[in-house]
C-alpha cells in the first residue's frame, strides 16, 4: 500500500509525441511540395491581389438592380431543397434510430445511406445534375435536397436516440397501435429539434445555393463568371457584398426562431 | 391561449405564402428528354467504372488527382490553424478584456465564415494563377473564420486555477503560457484541426470546378465530354476517399478527447 502511493504515475511517452510530430510535418511538406506552394508567388503575388481589391472598391451599386433577382432565385432554390431534403429525411431518419426500428440490418443500412449522401459535396451533385437536366434551378434543387436528406435525418435520428422513454413506455401499455405512437409519443418530442435542424440546414443551404451557379445550377453563383470573365470586378464585389448581406440576415433571424424553439 | 391560437394561424399563413412564392414560378418542363439515359449511363459507370484511369504511367489519373486534393486539405488546414491562433485569443471573452474588443473579434471571424471559400478560390486565382496553391490558400484563409470560432471558445472555457497558480509563483508571461495555457487548450486545437480537416477534404474535391486544383478539374472535365464511365470510378474514387479520412480522423479525435 504504501509502495503504491509514493510510485509516481509514468510520464506520457516522449518518443511517440515526438514521432507523430515527424510524421505530421512530412506530410505538410509532402502537400506543400504536391500543390507546388511557394512563399516567392505567394509574395509576387500579392500586388497583383492589391490591384484587385482597388478594382472591387467602390462596388457598383447600380449593378444591385441586376442581381436582386438572381438573389431571390438563390433563397428559393435554398428553400425548396431544403424542403424536400426535409421530407425524405423523415423516412429516413426513424429508420435510421436504433430505438425506432429493433432490426440492427436496417438501422445500419439506412445510416450507411446517409453517410454516402454527405460524401459528395452539393456543388460536385449540382454540376452532374446539370450535366443530366440541363441549366436551371431544378438541379441546384436536385443536389441541395440530397445534402439535405443527409444532414437533417443525421441530425433527427441522432436526437430521436436520445428521447424519453416514458411517455413510448405508457402508450404502449394502454395498447397504442404503432401509427398512435407515434404521433402522440416521439412526434411531440422530436419535433421542435427537428424544426430547428431544418432551419440550421436551411443557413447552410443558402450559403451553398449563392455558388451553385458557377456550374451552371441558377441563383447568383452564374454573375460571378459573367462579372469575372469581363474583369468587372467592381460588379464581382457587388455580388458578394449582396450575399453576405442576405446569409448574414438570414442566419440572425433562423438562429433567433431556433433559440426560441429550444 | 387565444395569443397562442392566432400567433399559430399566422405562421401557418406566412409559411403558405413563402411557398406559393417559392414554386410558382420555378418550370419543371425544361428538363432535357435525355435526362433518363444519362442518369442510367452515370449509374452504368458507377458499377462498371473505367479502373484503367485509376493509375496512368504518364499525367492525370485518378491517384494522382486524389492525392492533389488531400495535399490541398492538408495544407490549407495547416494554414488556418496557424493564422487562426491569433484571432482565437482576440475573439475570447475573459475577465480582463473589454467585451467590445472579444465582440469585433467574433465579427470579423463570422465575416470570414460567410465568404464562400470557392469565391475566395477565385481571387487567388486571380493573385498566384489556377492550380492547388491557389485552392490551398482559398482553405486556408476561408477556414481561420470556423476554426478561429472553435478555439475561442476552448479558450475560454479553459479553468483559470492553473494561470493563477502559475502567477502566484512569479512566473513569467512565456512560461504561464507553456505551463498552463497550452497543455490545456491544445487536445482541444488539434481535435478541432482533424474536424477542419475532414470539412476541407470535402471542399478541395470541388475546387476544380474553378481551376484551382484537386479531382475536381478532371471530373468537370469527363463530364463536359460525356466520359460518363470515368465520371463514374472519380465519384467512386470521392467517396472511398473522404470515408476512409473520415474514418481514419475519427479514430484520432477519439483518442485526443
Amino acid at each position: 500500500m504504501n509502495a503504491q502511493t509514493k510510485q509516481l504515475p509514468k510520464p506520457p511517452g516522449k518518443l511517440k509525441h515526438a514521432l507523430t510530430f515527424v510524421i505530421v510535418l512530412f506530410l505538410l511538406w509532402g502537400s506543400a511540395v504536391q500543390t507546388e506552394a511557394s512563399f516567392g508567388r505567394l509574395i509576387s503575388g500579392i500586388p497583383n491581389m492589391w490591384d484587385l481589391l482597388k478594382e472591387m472598391f467602390p462596388p457598383n451599386w447600380a449593378y444591385f438592380d441586376n442581381i436582386v433577382n438572381p438573389m431571390l432565385d438563390t433563397i428559393r432554390m435554398a428553400i425548396a431543397g431544403t424542403t424536400i431534403g426535409a421530407i425524405f429525411a423523415i423516412p429516413l431518419s426513424i429508420l435510421a434510430a436504433n430505438n425506432m426500428v429493433r432490426s440492427p440490418w436496417v438501422y445500419q443500412i439506412a445510416r450507411f445511406i446517409l453517410n454516402l449522401l454527405r460524401t459528395i459535396p452539393d456543388l460536385l451533385l449540382a454540376a452532374i445534375f446539370v450535366a443530366i437536366f440541363g441549366l436551371g434551378l431544378i438541379p441546384g434543387i436536385l443536389a441541395l435536397a440530397v445534402f439535405s436528406v443527409g444532414l437533417i435525418a443525421k441530425l433527427t435520428y441522432e436526437s430521436l436516440e436520445t428521447i424519453d422513454r416514458g411517455p413510448l413506455e405508457a402508450m404502449t401499455s394502454v395498447g397504442a397501435s404503432k401509427l398512435q405512437w407515434i404521433a402522440f409519443g416521439v412526434v411531440p418530442q422530436i419535433l421542435p429539434h427537428f424544426i430547428s435542424y431544418v432551419l440550421y440546414t436551411f443557413e447552410i443551404n443558402v450559403r451553398a445555393a449563392a455558388v451553385l451557379g458557377l456550374v451552371g445550377a441558377g441563383g447568383i453563383g452564374l454573375y460571378y463568371e459573367k462579372t469575372l470573365g469581363f474583369l468587372e470586378y467592381d460588379k464581382t464585389n457587388s455580388i458578394i457584398l449582396l450575399t453576405l448581406a442576405v446569409v448574414l440576415a438570414i442566419d440572425y433571424f433562423s438562429t433567433k426562431l431556433r433559440e426560441k424553439l429550444l | 391561449m387565444n395569443r397562442n391560437r392566432w400567433l399559430r394561424w399566422l405562421i401557418v399563413i406566412a409559411l403558405v405564402l413563402i411557398y406559393v412564392w417559392t414554386f410558382w414560378d420555378i418550370r419543371f418542363s425544361g428538363i432535357k428528354e435525355t435526362a433518363g439515359k444519362i442518369t442510367r449511363s452515370i449509374i452504368q459507370g458507377i458499377f462498371s467504372p473505367d479502373w484503367d484511369y485509376v493509375y496512368l504511367p504518364d499525367g492525370e489519373d485518378l491517384l494522382r488527382g486524389l492525392l492533389d486534393t488531400l495535399a490541398i486539405a492538408a495544407l490549407g488546414t495547416f494554414i488556418s490553424a496557424v493564422l487562426c491562433i491569433p484571432f482565437a485569443f482576440w475573439a475570447a471573452a475573459s475577465r480582463n478584456k473589454s467585451k467590445a474588443l472579444s465582440g469585433a473579434g467574433k465579427f470579423v471571424l463570422s465575416f470570414i465564415r460567410t465568404f464562400p471559400e470557392i469565391v475566395m478560390a477565385l481571387l487567388f486565382i486571380k493573385a498566384v494563377g489556377p492550380g492547388s496553391f491557389a485552392g490551398a490558400l482559398a482553405l486556408g484563409l476561408h477556414s481561420i473564420g470556423m476554426l478561429g470560432k472553435l478555439f475561442s471558445e476552448e479558450v475560454e472555457n479553459m479553468d483559470a486555477g492553473p494561470t493563477e497558480a502559475l502567477i502566484a509563483t512569479g512566473a513569467s508571461r512565456l512560461q504561464v503560457l507553456w505551463f498552463a495555457v497550452i497543455p490545456q487548450v491544445l487536445p482541444g486545437f488539434l481535435s478541432y484541426t482533424l474536424y477542419r480537416f475532414e470539412i476541407n477534404v470535402r471542399s478541395a474535391t470541388i475546387l476544380g470546378i474553378i481551376g484551382a486544383g484537386g479531382i475536381g478539374t478532371p471530373l468537370i472535365f469527363a463530364l463536359t465530354t460525356r466520359h460518363w464511365d470515368r465520371v463514374g470510378i472519380i465519384l467512386l474514387g470521392i467517396i472511398v476517399t473522404v470515408t476512409l479520412i473520415d474514418l481514419i480522423s475519427g479514430y484520432f479525435r477519439r483518442k485526443l478527447a
